[in-house]
């Protein structure tokens, strides 16, 4: 199990900071999702986990590393990471374009494990006929899960993803969050997704960090303690009821919108 | 147990096992063929290379056949030469234009797929980028005021000219907000700056410089002796061996600089240090051939259409690619209307212009974000 610790981290570009004072500890293998709402600082939360975001202030550390003394390159064989959307220039086909992500256990030459990795991943997220089609020729969705695939043939064993589903039909909503959640629990993996969907996110976390203006850490805890009438409230300024499902996890329904930002 | 859940639980269980899955043998079948026809690829322009090398050094007053033009190279190769004159006249007064082609077709094109891929932009090449802008003005300087930098006249002021550009964009790329774009941008205003300068320039000068210049940035193969080859030889084939060398991490980088970082690529750094590898082989060519268009924007894009965009490929086929394109440019503007020379420029771009369209056409979709 690899563990993150971040410790009063703040991070901001010129003089304004985007997130401050952030306290983390990431010590059990578990889906973690990050709510919060829009311009909350959760992308950049999540790029300072990896150091593509260098902290202003406050550390964050893999197993007791600081990642300030360690390169990218090191960094990449913990943690892999999704970003939000897919913005490949050149078209190359679908499966080149998941092999990069083999950039880290890759020599020059592809070789017939990489191959099997990629081919395998491809069909756990149901894109093999998508193989050999160009990337450009693809839909935001397929996009989506071209980005995921690319993130798993990284087989670090901490993985951030930056609203995966974001794109998806609500069918590849439920099977990448479940996907997700299995692959904590088969491989012992950490992985830490932000999300906009309250509902997939209650039914699915082992644990929320909920974000509220302006950087902060709301409160972290399991779905139960996190998504509640007073939270969602305070937090997304939306009136909603949150019932309990058949599994005795929180569900919401919306109401209506109470301000939005000036 | 759901019925989702038995079905993720499915197929993450056969996602585990590495070794006992059956590989996809129609992937693994037509994903070799994808690769095969990358190599077939670089082995045509080979031979079309070989083949249009062999007819341009039949060319001249003096007659020498195509099967006699690779046995005197042999000879020369082997030190056994069989006649002097005729060794003479392919290597003092025909060779040279050979390998200014060959260096200048190759050093072009993966300045240009490097640039393309570096900054993102199917419209980067030495001349959006300022670099041949820079050459221009450095060259102007010199012909029309006689001011030369290094003593060398047009060479040097071309070549020092045409790294500022890259300077600057390597200086912007190190700002923290810099993106592939507010460099190109940068590249494209100091071109109009530069472009403004030259042409300001050209207004004070006499006929005569004016017709020095125009020759110069009309750009031929012609304008290269060995003293110039000699000098271009270790810059351009060090410069292509560096490029190819970053050339995976070149694919990681056209996936986003944030993704590119997550896998261990400093996006800002590889960026400036291909802009510079890519600037000092643009501006060595440039400095000794003029100004050759089309083959640095073009010659990259016509390879993507045929093998794709992985670098550790593009690079070297766009190499041979421009090898051939740019020989059998030159070959074809000196014979089609013999004894008047068409600039090779002016060839590359009519034979070029008109299949780069018909191939943007066709696959309008597959190779363009």
């Amino acid at each position: 199990m690899t563990t993150i610790e971040v410790s009063n981290l703040s991070f901001g570009y010129s003089q304004k900071m985007v997130i401050e004072d952030i306290n983390l500890k990431i010590d059990q293998p578990g889906l973690y999702c990050i709510l919060g709402p829009n311009g909350v600082g959760k992308s950049t939360l999540i790029k300072c986990l990896n150091k593509i975001n260098k902290p202003s202030t406050g550390t964050v550390s893999i197993d007791g590393q600081d990642l300030k003394g360690m390169s990218s390159k090191e960094i990449s064989k913990y943690i892999g990471y999704v970003p939000v959307g897919g913005n490949d220039m050149f078209s190359m086909p679908v499966i080149d374009a998941i092999l990069i992500g083999r950039y880290t256990q890759q020599k020059w030459k592809t070789t017939a494990e990489d191959i099997s990795i990629v081919n395998r991943t491809m069909r756990l997220l149901g894109i093999s006929s998508l193989a050999l089609h160009g990337y450009n020729e693809l839909s935001a969705g397929q996009h989506q899960k071209v980005a995921i695939a690319r993130g798993l043939v990284q087989e670090a064993p901490i993985l951030l993803l930056d609203e995966p589903t974001a794109n998806l039909d609500v069918r590849y909503q439920v099977y990448i969050a479940e996907l997700l959640k299995g692959l904590t629990r088969k491989t012992g993996m950490t992985v830490v997704m932000i999300s906009h969907d309250l509902n997939i996110t209650a039914k699915y976390a082992d644990q929320i960090i909920m974000m509220a203006p302006p950087g902060r850490i709301h409160k972290v805890g399991t779905p139960e303690e996190v998504i509640t009438k007073e939270t969602i409230n305070e937090i997304y300024g939306v009136n909603c009821e949150v019932l309990t499902d058949s599994e005795g996890k929180p569900h919401v329904i919306l109401g209506s919108a109470l301000w939005i930002d000036e | 147990m759901s019925e989702s859940e038995s079905l993720v639980e499915r197929y993450l269980s056969e996602w585990m096992k590495k070794d006992e899955i059956e590989p996809d043998i129609v992937i693994e079948q037509r994903y070799r063929h994808y690769i095969w026809r990358k190599w077939v690829f670089m082995f045509a322009c080979i031979v079309v290379a070989f083949i249009v090398i062999g007819l341009s050094l039949t060319i001249g007053t003096y007659p020498i056949s195509f099967q006699e033009t690779y046995q005197i190279i042999w000879d020369h190769i082997v030190g056994n030469i069989q006649d002097p004159a005729k060794d003479e006249v392919i290597f003092d007064l025909r060779m040279p234009r050979i390998m200014a082609g060959i260096l200048a077709g190759a050093g072009l094109a993966v300045a240009g797929a490097c640039m393309q891929s570096t900054l993102k932009n199917p419209l980067a090449d030495p001349f959006t980028t300022g670099v041949s802008s820079g050459a221009t003005l450095g060259a102007t300087l010199a012909i029309i005021l006689g001011i030369s930098i290094g003593g060398a006249g047009i060479v040097s002021n071309a070549f020092v000219f045409a790294l500022i550009p890259t300077a600057m964009m390597v200086a912007i790329s190190r700002m923290k907000s810099a993106s592939p774009t507010m460099m190109i941008m940068a590249g494209i205003a100091i071109m109009y700056l530069f472009g403004a300068i030259t042409t300001m320039l050209k207004m004070w000068s006499d006929p005569d410089d004016l017709k020095s210049l125009y020759m110069w940035e009309v750009g031929s193969l012609g304008l290269a002796d060995w003293e110039g080859i000699i000098v271009m030889v270790p810059i351009v084939i060090v410069g292509v061996i560096v490029i190819q060398l970053l050339s995976r991490q070149l694919n990681v980088m056209a996936t986003g600089d944030e993704n590119a970082m997550a896998l261990g690529v400093d996006a800002s750094k590889l960026r400036s240090i291909t802009l510079v590898v890519v600037a000092l082989i643009a501006a060595t060519i440039v400095s000794f051939t003029g100004m050759i268009g089309f083959v640095g924007l073009v010659c990259p894009h016509v390879v993507r259409i045929v093998i794709g965009a992985d670098n550790r490929y593009l690079i070297p086929a766009s190499a041979m690619f421009g090898i051939a394109l740019l020989l059998a440019a030159d070959l074809i503007g000196r014979t089609i209307i013999a004894p008047t020379v068409i600039q090779v420029g002016v060839i590359t771009s009519f034979l070029g212009g008109p299949m780069f369209l018909w191939l943007i056409l066709r696959n309008k979709s597959k190779v363009w974000g």
